[in-house]
């Protein structure tokens, strides 16, 4: 056990009554009003307590010893909701049957970093969840030390049971909970040694899996109340352009529908962080009684739409005040193109140089350069972008999905005039997020619908809004270049990377570190289509260009290029260049993954007629290394399987994490081989499914194979990693299938076309 | 407006709306019975699927109106108590991540599994290329279609 003092999100420890009602909770659904036969069903499995007592913000227990588990954190399918119960489970000691999970509303008093975002969920809650689960038990401990009058350091805690063996006595949770829920927090609680984990390590299904595979309402989307209205936007079509007027007679006339007006959401001087923003801050509001007929009327309204005047704002991150800047004009995706090419040939900002770069190419034998890119992305969770809402003159209550409950909440807030604590909200389980729900406008849309209809008011994005609507994965790209001399050493490295408008560049991530001579600029191209966060923002360009340049180097150096990375891995770590801890990554851990990706996957061995491809990333404080096979069938390369190496720290729920893989390669198979959007005259070229495309079952690898190290570092990030690296693998198997390399995505650009 | 009488889940449900309406709408707006998932609109994506006497449908695309005296299936309809085979495979293999598709892919799954009882790995990935899975669960709902075949 390791002393531990409850100082962390002591908050959440000291016992809140306003939120218990004096100990006694009663549970409750959002979806009561809409329960279908199966959730009875569902419910019946476990007994519910007569009473529940709450110990701590993070559970409660019921006089049966059942335990409800809050789960503080967004569920956008990374299943935190049953890790992040589990921990705090494995520490209280309870038997994982006897858990029920409740999504916590968002309570910045009691939760810290309620937040689906940087992978940090585990990680950043890892200690206040295990302190949690401690607190309690040591609570429940007293309770009984108190009662039957024996010193509490001879009370054992084992699956749910409180014992003490000299005199026998023995009670379950239950029977002591009112009595713990009475009792001081302790100062000091003890925590598990890892090796007495019994929860934390062991795979747990996901907790909605019967809910989910009987359709249970569970998404935002699927909200309903009494007296509730559907809202719909119509948003200017194309970035540049904004509302200029509208005729909405027609639409009025329409059955169902209730209003339809003009929002503004933010005024000029509106404190706005970088998640509050939105591409189109004047839209057309459709009020209606159903999502049909407000679907129906949008369609009806005749707008015209004027050109937007050049735009700087300002935005918040993180206690930071940036400068942004939305030029005017109509973009199209070829001027990106060439613009960026443009770009990639001048000199740009310097951000890391070791050694002498310039020398190392002057003198070199042999340069190896070549350029990648990729376009922009729309996120496309399954679930379209939507949120409820019912404000009243002093109050309002959100409910639905957001990754980013606690930065929207000031927002919200601000634009109803009301203050922070008479905002509620609650998240329901969400349909995807990628990074696209860290962005809530929509929660400042629907609340201002909701204040101004005076009703309970469902916004609903269709997939078209979703999809046009910007906040896109930002378009990359990367030159690389390599020096050799005569003896073809690397001797030079040299990477330029922009975009628009940010860069993907990682300056001190590896090869950083371990190349003598070396160079990192970077640029950025401003742009009026909004970004943002998706999926390991930046990585998930950079991973794929740099490994897939890497496996150019080791086969002009003739090496296999597993060998070569663990060389460089091994100069890093030995004989690191630059300052050691301006090398963001660790190459030990790094080279670790790369060792047991050979080994799992036979590296060398494969069957005839296997083409493999190898990459290895390291973000979100995490190392993936991934082998992928192709086949040709029919002249095409066909993705066969996926062998995965993740160093994640301590893996919670090895089921699920590896899921997390799973959906990580197929994802960045997908994006990288087939998906992309583009403009013409500032209008996305692309806003369903019928033209953008994702990855379907038949071009998903047959097989995924997911294999972890083994240690007993803290948990670091899984809902991103995987992401990136794989693209890489993915052009290496690819040249080796083809003969030919693969540098600008999606890959089915690539003409002649190699898949259709 | 106009009045339907339909057969969803071996119940009569009676509706008021438009003949227009898609199924999808008059499901989760009208009935209140949201496990059916709007997803694209344009029968792309397989979120919204149903099943239409025994076939797999695109619920978005079936007008209210052309149902008729067809029997309609949906996820909360597929078996009494959650426990269809196929329903119990996605739960052995815990297929979800979000799980927001997971109900069409059920239902396309189920509905082919009825047709061919033994489905080959390329006839799974055929009759299931209509359900987008954004999460990128295809290996798992793979596994889950043919361990539901083998438990059939």
């Amino acid at each position: 056990m390791t002393l531990v003092k409850t100082q962390l999100g002591r908050r959440a420890f000291i016992k809140n009554t306003g939120l218990a009602g004096g100990g006694l909770v009663l549970g409750f659904s959002f979806f009561n009003s809409c329960k279908p036969k199966v959730a009875e069903a569902v419910a019946m499995e476990l007994e519910m307590p007569k009473e529940w007592y709450e110990i701590n913000g993070y559970l409660k227990i019921g006089d049966n010893g059942v335990v409800t588990i809050m789960s503080p954190n967004p569920e956008i399918g990374q299943n935190v909701r049953t890790s992040m119960p589990m921990i705090v489970a494995d520490e209280l000691e309870i038997d994982w049957n006897n858990v029920v999970v409740e999504q916590a509303p968002l309570n910045t008093n009691l939760y810290s970093w309620q937040v689906a975002g940087g992978s940090r969920s585990i990680s950043s809650s890892w200690q206040n969840l295990r302190m949690a689960g401690a607190t309690a038990r040591q609570m429940l401990k007293q309770a009984a030390a108190n009662t039957w009058q024996v010193p509490v350091n001879e009370i054992t805690a084992v699956a749910g049971f409180l014992k003490h063996e000299a005199s026998g006595k023995s009670a379950g949770y239950g029977e002591m909970a009112s009595v713990a829920a009475e009792l001081e927090v302790p100062e000091e609680i003890e925590l598990k040694e890892h090796s007495q984990f019994s929860i934390i390590g062991t795979t747990k299904k996901n907790v909605d899996g019967k809910k989910i595979v009987t359709g249970e309402p569970l998404f935002g989307i699927d909200v309903q109340r009494e007296g509730m209205l559907i809202a719909g936007l119509v948003h200017p079509p194309a970035f540049g352009k904004k509302l200029k007027s509208f005729d909405a007679e027609t639409a009025k006339s329409m059955p169902g529908i209730k209003d339809v007006f003009s929002l503004k959401l933010y005024d000029e001087d509106f404190d706005k962080m970088a998640f509050h923003f939105t591409a189109f801050n004047e839209v057309i509001v459709v009020v209606g009684d159903s999502t049909w007929q407000v679907m129906q009327a949008k369609k009806a309204i005749k707008a015209e739409w004027e050109n937007a005047p050049d735009i700087s704002d300002t935005m918040t991150l993180f206690g930071n005040t940036m400068k942004v800047n939305f030029p005017s004009g109509m973009e199209d995706s070829e001027k990106h193109t060439s613009k960026l090419k443009d770009l990639i040939n001048r000199n740009a900002k310097v951000a890391r140089k070791d050694g002498n770069p310039e020398a190392a190419f002057k003198n070199a034998a042999k340069i190896i350069e070549s350029e990648y890119s990729c376009p922009f992305l729309a996120h496309n969770t399954m679930e379209p972008m939507n949120f409820f809402a019912n404000v009243t003159e002093n109050h309002a209550e959100l409910l639905g999905p957001t990754q980013t409950p606690e930065w929207m909440e000031p927002a919200v807030a601000e634009r109803l005039g009301l203050p922070l604590d008479n905002v509620d909200i609650q998240m329901t389980r969400q349909g995807g997020g990628f990074g696209r729900r860290l962005y809530g406008h929509f929660m400042v849309e629907v609340a201002a619908i909701s204040q101004r209809m005076k009703a309970p008011v469902k916004l609903v994005y269709s997939r078209e809004d979703d999809m046009t609507q910007g906040i896109y994965r930002p378009a990359y790209y990367a030159k690389y270049r390599a020096a050799l001399d005569e003896n073809n050493n690397l001797i030079g490295f040299h990477v330029r990377a922009g975009g628009i408008p940010e860069s993907p560049l990682f300056a001190n991530r590896f090869p950083a570190g371990a190349i003598d001579n070396y160079l990192a600029e970077d640029f950025t191209l401003d742009s009026n289509i909004t970004t943002g966060a998706f999926r390991a923002p930046r990585s998930n360009f950079i991973a794929g260009a740099e490994q897939s340049f890497l496996d150019e180097i080791a086969e002009a150096m003739g090496k296999d290029p597993i060998a070569f990375r663990i060389e460089l891995l091994k100069k890093a770590e030995t004989n690191p260049v630059g300052e050691p801890e301006s090398n963001d990554y660790d190459a030990a851990r790094y080279a670790g993954v790369l060792e047991l990706v050979k080994e799992k996957a036979n590296w060398g061995q494969q069957e005839a007629g296997v083409h493999r491809g190898v990459s290895a990333y390291f973000c979100h404080q995490s190392y993936v290394a991934q082998v992928l096979d192709v086949v040709m069938e029919n002249n095409k390369p066909v993705v066969q399987k996926v062998t995965a190496a993740i160093d994640c720290g301590i893996v919670v729920n090895p089921g699920s994490a590896a899921n997390l893989s799973e959906g990580g390669a197929v994802d960045g198979i997908g994006h990288a081989m087939y998906s992309g959007l583009t403009f013409k005259d500032g209008a996305p070229e692309q806003s369903n499914f019928d033209r953008y495309r994702l990855i379907r079952h038949t071009e998903a690898p047959k097989e995924i194979e997911t294999h972890f190290v083994q240690n007993n570092i803290d948990p670091t990030g899984m809902g991103e990693p995987p992401f990136p690296p794989i693209m890489g693998a993915l052009a290496n198997a690819l040249y080796k299938a083809t003969g030919r390399r693969h540098y600008h995505q999606p890959f089915i650009t690539d003409r002649p076309p190699l898949v259709g | 407006m106009a009045t339907f009488n339909l057969k969803i889940n071996g119940e009569t449900k009676k509706v008021d709306v438009d003949g227009s309406t898609p199924m999808l709408w008059v499901l989760r707006d009208h009935l209140q019975m949201v496990g059916t998932k709007y997803g694209c609109g344009i029968a792309q994506c397989g979120a919204c699927t149903v099943h239409l006497n025994d076939n797999a449908v695109r619920s978005c695309q079936l007008p209210v109106s052309a149902v008729g005296e067809q029997e309609i299936t949906t996820i909360e309809g597929l078996s009494e108590n959650g426990d269809h085979p196929v329903q119990q495979a996605w739960l052995e293999v815990d297929v979800p991540q979000c799980g927001y598709c997971q109900a069409g892919q059920i239902m396309t799954a189920s509905a082919l599994l009825k047709k061919n009882p033994t489905p080959t790995d390329d006839e799974i990935a055929t009759a299931m290329n209509g359900n987008i899975c954004r999460c990128g669960t295809y290996t798992r709902i793979r596994k889950a279609v043919k361990m539901a075949a083998d438990n059939s």
